[in-house]
C-alpha cells in the first residue's frame, strides 16, 4: 500500500470524486422530481432512497477506511457506531409522530404504551428537538468509541484482539437493544416515522432531500476524513500502522493518536447511521448484528483500503451487487458469493479495485512519476463511478 | 552520594544493581553500568547476555524489578513510558532496521524532527523551510541526500539502517542507544557506519551494542561485556579481548 505515493494523483481523484458527487447529488433528486413518471429519464423515488442507502453505506466505509487503511486499527464492530447514530435519529423520529401513533398518546412512543410504561425514560428526553438529537447523533458514538478506545489503546490492545472485542462490544450492543426493558423497542426496533422537521418522511421531495443531505454529508466526510491524512497526524498515523513500536520510540503517544482517529471515525459512522434511518424507514437491533460489521469491512477492502475514495467505490459496488443479487433467483447464495469476492479480492486484488487499477495503470503508463497527474484520470473516475450515477 | 546541582551522580546513563526476570528466568543479573556524558560505549556479549533487555530498560519497554537507572544524573528512567523518554532525549535504533516503510525517506526524517508530539501539534502543523533545512542537515550527516524523495522501503539494507540513524538524529537526542547497526552492512557499509558513529559522537553520547569486533576495534572505545545479565568485563577492547573469561564465553567459541 502506498497512499502518500499517490497523493499526487489523488488530488485530482478526489476532486473528481466529489464532482461526481455533487452531480448524484443534484442529478438523482431533479431527475425524480422534476421529470414526470412516464419520461425515459424519471428515477422512481424507491430508487432514490435505495442510492440514498448506499451513499450511507459509503460513508460508513469511509470511516473505516480512516482508521484501518490509514492506521492499521481493523474494527470488526463499526456497525454499532453506524446503528447507535442511527436509533438516536430513530428517537427523534418517533417522538415526531406525536398523536399519530396506534395508541395516539401525545408523549410516549406506541411501544411503550404497549409496554404499560407511565412517563417517558430519562434518555429519551430532548429528542423531541431536532438539533439535540443532532447532536447526539455524533456525541453518543464518539463518546462510546472514546471510552472503548481508551481502555483497549492505554492497555496496547491490538491487532486480532482488539478486533475481537469490537465484535463483542457490537454482539453486546445487539443484546441490550433486544431487550424490551432497555427502552429503545425492544426486537422491532423503531418504526412507522411521520415526520422530519416537518417534512413527511415519505413523501418524494423529502426523500430527494434526504439523497442530496446524504451527498453532502459524503462529500463532508470525505473532505475530514482528508484534511486529517494528508496533515502530519496522517503521516504518523500510517507510521503507527508500519512500525508501532519505533512510532511510539520516536517519543509520539500512539494511543492518543488511535483515540483521535478511533473516536472521529465513530462520529462519522454515527451521521452515516442518522441518514440512513430516515431512508429506509426502519432501525431495529440487526443493525448492530457482528456480521454488518464484518460485511461494511469487505465493502472497504474491495474498493481498496488506504485510498478512501476506494472506499466508498466499494460500499457502492458490492451493496449494488447485493441489491442485483438478492433480489434475483440467485439470492440464496449471496453470502456465498460475497464470501467468495472477499477471498478473491484477498488474493488477487489486496488493494482492493483502486489500488489495483492504479498499479495496472502505473505499469501501462511509462516511467510515471510520483507529482505528475495521468490526464486520463477523468475517465477512470467516471467509469467506475458509473453505477453511483446512472442506474 | 548527592551532587551540588542535585544530581545523584554526573553520569549520563547510570545503572545500579539492575534486575530482571521473565517468568523466572534472570534476563538481567545485578547490572551496573555508567556512561559518562559525551562518551561512547560498546557492550557485546553472546546471544542472551541481556543487551537488549537492557536497551528495553533504559527506554522504558521493560520495568526492571529493582535496581536504579538514571539518566542525566536525576531522571529516574524507571518511573516514565517510551514516550516520555523519548522526549527526555533518548533515542533508539532497533536491531533490525525499522523505518517507516510506505512513507518517503523525508516524511521519515520530518516525523522524528524534535518538536511537539502531540495530536492537536500534529493536525495543524504547516511544513515550513526551517524543516528543509534541519531535514538536509540529517541526510547530509547519513549520507542519503540522493534518495530523499524515495520511498524508504525502496531502500537497501544499509541505507534503511543510516536512515534510521538519521531518525535519531532528527530527535536530537542528548544519548542514542544503538543495537547491531551493522548487522547485515558489507565491509564497504561497516566501516562508513564506524565513520558515522564517530561522528555523531562529537557531541552526543552514544551505546552501541555490536558482534562484529572488527567494528567495536574500528570505533576504538571503551568496551563493556555483558553475559548472563551482569557485565563480565570492562575495558579497552584490548583488555577486555585478553579477559579469560570473555575468551571463555564469548569470543572464545
Amino acid at each position: 500500500m502506498k497512499p502518500f505515493l499517490l497523493t499526487g494523483t489523488l488530488n485530482r481523484s478526489a476532486t473528481i470524486f466529489l464532482a461526481i458527487v455533487a452531480t448524484a447529488g443534484v442529478l438523482l433528486p431533479a431527475l425524480n422530481l422534476l421529470t414526470p413518471d412516464a419520461s425515459a429519464l424519471h428515477v422512481p423515488t424507491y430508487l432514490v432512497s435505495l442510492f440514498g442507502k448506499y451513499v450511507c453505506y459509503a460513508i460508513l466505509a469511509l470511516s473505516i477506511d480512516l482508521i484501518w487503511g490509514y492506521c492499521g486499527i481493523l474494527s470488526l464492530g463499526h456497525g454499532a457506531f453506524f446503528a447507535l447514530g442511527g436509533y438516536a435519529m430513530g428517537m427523534y423520529l418517533m417522538r415526531q409522530i406525536g398523536t399519530r401513533g396506534v395508541y395516539a398518546d401525545p408523549v410516549l412512543p406506541d411501544f411503550m404504551v404497549f409496554l404499560n410504561w407511565k412517563s417517558l425514560p430519562w434518555y429519551w428526553h430532548g429528542f423531541d428537538m431536532f438539533w439535540f438529537a443532532a447532536l447526539m447523533v455524533v456525541l453518543v458514538p464518539g463518546l462510546l468509541a472514546f471510552c472503548f478506545g481508551w481502555l483497549a489503546f492505554r492497555s496496547r490492545v491490538t491487532g486480532v484482539y482488539f478486533s475481537i472485542i469490537t465484535q463483542a462490544m457490537t454482539y453486546a450492543l445487539l443484546l441490550a437493544f433486544f431487550r424490551n426493558d432497555f427502552g429503545f423497542g425492544g426486537n422491532n426496533g423503531l418504526t412507522d416515522f411521520k415526520d422530519i422537521l416537518g417534512f413527511n418522511v415519505q413523501a418524494d421531495g423529502t426523500r430527494a432531500a434526504l439523497f442530496a443531505a446524504s451527498c453532502v454529508a459524503l462529500a463532508a466526510s470525505f473532505l475530514i476524513c482528508r484534511a486529517v491524512v494528508d496533515s502530519k497526524l496522517g503521516k504518523v498515523l500510517v507510521a503507527i500502522r508500519d512500525a508501532e513500536s519505533r512510532t511510539r520510540f520516536l517519543g509520539y503517544r500512539v494511543e492518543s493518536y488511535k483515540l483521535f482517529v478511533f473516536t472521529l471515525s465513530a462520529c462519522i459512522a454515527g451521521v452515516a447511521g442518522a441518514l440512513y434511518v430516515p431512508q429506509v424507514g426502519i432501525i431495529n437491533p440487526s443493525e448492530f448484528a457482528p456480521a454488518n460489521s464484518i460485511e461494511a469491512v469487505i465493502w472497504v477492502a474491495v474498493g481498496g483500503r488506504g485510498t478512501l475514495i476506494g472506499a466508498a467505490l466499494g460500499a457502492v459496488v458490492v451493496n449494488y451487487a447485493k441489491t442485483v443479487f438478492t433480489s434475483g433467483p440467485l439470492a440464496p447464495y449471496w453470502l456465498f458469493l460475497l464470501g467468495a469476492l472477499f477471498v478473491l479480492v484477498t488474493l488477487l486484488m489486496p488493494k482492493g479495485l483502486l489500488g489495483t487499477w492504479h498499479a495496472w495503470y502505473g505499469r501501462r503508463k511509462p516511467a510515471p512519476t510520483a507529482g505528475a497527474t495521468p490526464s486520463d484520470e477523468t475517465e477512470f473516475a467516471g467509469e467506475i463511478a458509473k453505477p453511483h450515477m446512472a442506474e | 552520594m548527592t551532587m551540588p546541582d542535585g544530581r545523584k551522580t554526573s553520569a549520563m546513563l547510570y545503572l545500579d544493581g539492575v534486575h530482571v526476570s521473565f517468568d523466572g528466568f534472570h534476563a538481567i543479573n545485578n547490572l551496573s553500568l555508567t556512561v559518562a556524558p559525551g562518551e561512547m560505549r560498546a557492550i557485546i556479549g553472546p546471544n542472551g547476555a541481556g543487551k537488549t533487555t537492557m536497551m528495553d530498560i533504559i527506554t522504558g519497554k521493560t520495568r526492571p524489578d529493582q535496581g536504579d537507572v538514571l539518566f542525566d544524573g536525576r531522571t529516574d528512567l524507571t518511573k516514565l513510558d517510551e514516550a516520555e523518554i523519548a522526549e527526555l532525549g533518548i533515542g533508539r535504533k532497533f536491531q533490525k532496521p525499522t523505518v517507516f516503510e510506505s512513507q518517503s525517506v523525508e516524511d521519515n526524517l520530518l516525523l522524528s524532527l524534535r518538536e511537539d508530539r502531540g495530536v492537536r501539534a500534529a493536525l495543524f502543523r504547516q511544513r515550513n523551510p526551517d524543516d528543509t533545512d534541519r531535514i538536509d542537515r540529517v541526510l547530509e550527516t547519513i549520507r542519503l541526500q540522493g534518495v530523499r524523495h524515495q520511498l524508504a522501503g525502496s531502500l537497501s539494507h544499509g541505507q534503511k539502517q543510516w536512515l534510521e540513524i538519521g531518525m535519531l538524529l532528527a530527535q536530537d537526542p542528548k544519548l542514542l542507544l544503538v543495537d547491531e547497526p551493522v548487522a547485515g552492512m558489507t565491509d564497504v557499509e561497516t566501516h562508513q557506519t564506524a565513520e558515522l558513529l564517530k561522528e555523531i559522537n562529537r557531541d552526543k553520547t552514544v551505546v552501541v551494542v555490536e558482534h562484529d569486533m572488527t567494528f567495536v576495534r574500528e570505533l576504538g572505545v571503551k568496551v563493556t561485556c555483558l553475559h548472563e545479565g551482569t557485565v563480565l568485563a570492562e575495558g579497552s577492547i584490548d583488555q577486555v579481548s585478553e579477559n579469560e573469561r570473555v575468551i571463555e564465553v564469548y569470543l572464545g567459541r
